[in-house]
């Protein structure tokens, strides 16, 4: 992580801020701390924040406000990040029903890994997933932390169609299809919880900086009760605060 | 009350509901999308009365078929697709009024890639995540998050009587009147320009690229000279603003525009200037594209000399102008100009200012209130 955050130009109406140079939960913990202190400033001119593993993208209407003036913002709001009060990540459990005819890969999977598809399904359940960022699809959750036994190649060739919940596998990624949609990974299981409704406020479960994890549905009878209740929108997911993270500079 | 606005007898060749955008929602990887080319959208709003943002039809290369359902104001602004009304041509930059009945058709592109059609109101689709705007690939806002089709029947809003004006027009001598098959098109570097050689910079700035037929609204895809990256194309996936020019491996420049996803992981060379986005979007496959770079300054002055236009149309926008706007109209002045003098009214005086339009200096005249 940077010891300050580094801010360039990215057009006229754009702003990145990078806070560190690679993949690690504190880089992208620190992303998340400033895109909400930044939010919280409530600063008139900025159209739009976008979190990534490692930067913060920030638009803004070039004739309300300007470079000179966010650069002031970004820096003012990286220095009292310690202090700010900022909400904890959450974390997000996603009932899931692993292999048979919603995680048809699952065996392949395990033979890759040398294990049983018990194992698999321990392995890959007992791990809350960092979302490092939301991108490729709305919703879309780009996680990290996967067991490095379950790392499998993607399929040779795609689906044509991949049905939404789908939970898969490609290399060292674990991910959720948000809807339906072509793919390569290797699918392990469904969730019929849905994490991304456009019509909900907001859209999508999870923000970068969260966490999602996946606990284990055992009958298909179960899936289809929870897929009835989320149609009837009696289903709660299971929302628990995260570990504090305090976002502290790499060498301060 | 909402009401029965226009009828669809054939959508053309891609024809979308667009406004400005969906903004506040790329962080749950949901697009910007909206206008190609946003300064024709809003023009073609303000020229109606409208608010700057409302709802309009995109028409794409070959225009739509439309029945009107009722008498209103329209306008047409962006790339001349030979429409006529009741078989008769009509001026583009201008409100006009159809009846009731009355049938649109497109003739085909005779310049530029997309038009704008604006009703008196706006068109009423549902908003979705706060934006009336299509976005086809997830089906999302539109209406039915998909193009228009035959048999299709939009909605208007109704339209607010003390904005509504006849016969409005932009300026002939502002009208960006020729987009043609050359364009010039300003960018700043950044923001991985250091992924790239010096050789690439100087590659990107000094040659000349074609449009792809690939190109969407996705992004527009160029070919020509091979830009060369220091260690690879690939870098840890960030946020893309509007306009960025990505080289993949291959070495070709693809410059991100409305429809791009919120996130991307390849390097990203330079940065298309906001004004000169859209005419980017107005290019077909086979123009040429150069590329100029400018500082972040000069683009802000770009955009300046833009907005005075658009603001130049409505008096009673202008009085509710952001400051930087007004305060660029009165740091500058010049000759009236006859086009505008007939409209001048009483309680208006004008002021002038200098506007570069395609590469020409004019004078830009505005009306603002007298104290």
């Amino acid at each position: 992580m940077f010891k300050t955050p580094v801010i360039s130009e990215a057009g006229d109406r754009a702003l990145v801020v990078e806070v560190g140079d690679s993949i690690d939960p504190e880089t992208n913990g620190r992303v998340r701390s400033l895109m909400l202190a930044v939010e919280g400033m409530d600063v008139p001119g900025i159209s739009d924040l976008v979190p990534s593993y490692r930067s913060l993208l920030i638009t803004y209407d070039p004739i309300r406000t300007d470079h000179d003036a966010l650069v002031k913002i970004v820096t003012l709001a990286d220095s009292n990040l310690d202090t700010a009060q900022i909400d904890s990540p959450k974390v997000v459990t996603l009932p899931t029903l692993y292999g048979g005819e919603r995680g048809p890969d699952i065996g392949y999977v395990a033979e890759h890994a040398g294990i049983s598809v018990s194992e698999v399904i321990d392995l890959h359940s007992c791990v809350d997933y960092r979302v490092y960022m939301i991108g490729f699809a709305p919703g879309f959750p780009y996680l990290g932390g996967l067991s490095e036994k379950l790392a499998t190649p993607r399929l040779s060739t795609p689906r044509v169609r991949i049905p939404a919940g789908s939970v898969g596998i490609a290399e060292s990624q674990t991910g959720v299809y948000p809807s339906a949609s072509p793919g390569g990974w290797q699918l392990i299981g469904r969730t019929p919880v849905p994490l991304f409704e456009p019509d909900r406020q907001p859209p999508s479960m999870v923000v970068a900086g969260d966490y999602i994890k996946f606990s284990t549905i055992d009958t298909e009878a179960e899936y289809k009760a929870i897929q009835a209740a989320v149609a009837e929108g009696d289903y709660q997911p299971e929302v628990s605060p995260a570990e504090p993270e305090v976002p502290v500079p790499g060498d301060a | 009350m909402n009401h029965k606005a226009i009828e669809v007898l054939e959508p053309g060749l891609l024809t979308t509901v667009q406004d400005t955008g969906r903004y506040g929602f790329q962080r749950f990887g949901v697009p910007v999308s909206g206008a190609m080319d946003p300064f024709s959208l809003r023009a073609a709003n303000v020229l109606v009365g409208n608010d700057q943002d409302s709802a309009c039809l995109e028409m794409t290369v070959v225009g739509p078929r439309l029945r009107f359902l009722q008498d209103t104001l329209i306008s047409i602004t962006g790339a001349d697709l030979a429409v006529s009304i009741d078989g008769e041509r009509v001026h583009r930059w201008q409100a006009m009024h159809v009846a009731k009945g009355s049938v649109l058709t497109s003739g085909g592109m005779m310049d530029g890639m997309r038009a704008y059609l604006a009703i008196d109101g706006g068109i009423d689709v549902p908003q979705v995540m706060g934006s009336r705007s299509t976005y086809m690939t997830s089906r999302i806002g539109g209406l039915k998050g998909r193009p228009l089709k035959s048999g299709d029947v939009l909605s208007g809003l109704p339209s607010d009587p003390s904005h509504r004006h006849d016969e409005r027009a932009l300026p002939e001598d502002l009208e960006p009147v020729h987009y043609g098959h050359s364009h010039v098109i300003r960018a700043v570097m950044g923001p991985q320009t250091a992924a790239f050689t010096p050789g690439a910079l100087e590659t990107l700035f000094d040659s000349r690229y074609s449009v792809s037929n690939d190109s969407d609204r996705v992004g527009y895809r160029l070919e020509g000279p091979h830009l060369s990256h220091v260690t690879g194309a690939d870098i840890i996936s960030d946020g893309s603003p509007a306009g960025p020019i990505q080289v993949p491996a291959d070495g070709m420049p693809i410059v991100l525009m409305a429809d791009r996803g919120p996130t991307g992981g390849y390097a990203k060379i330079a940065t298309v200037i906001s004004t000169d986005l859209g005419r980017l979007a107005q290019a077909r496959p086979g123009d040429t594209i150069s590329f100029n770079q400018v500082s972040v300054a000069q683009a802000n002055s770009a955009l300046l000399e833009q907005e005075a236009i658009l603001y130049s149309l409505d008096p009673e926008l202008l009085s509710r102008a952001p400051e930087a706007v007004v305060r660029a109209l009165q740091a500058s002045d010049g000759a009236p100009s006859p086009a505008l003098r007939e409209t001048e009214l009483p309680h208006l005086e004008t002021r002038v200012a200098q506007a570069t339009i395609e590469g020409q200096t004019v004078a830009v005249e505005i009306m603002i209130e007298r104290d």
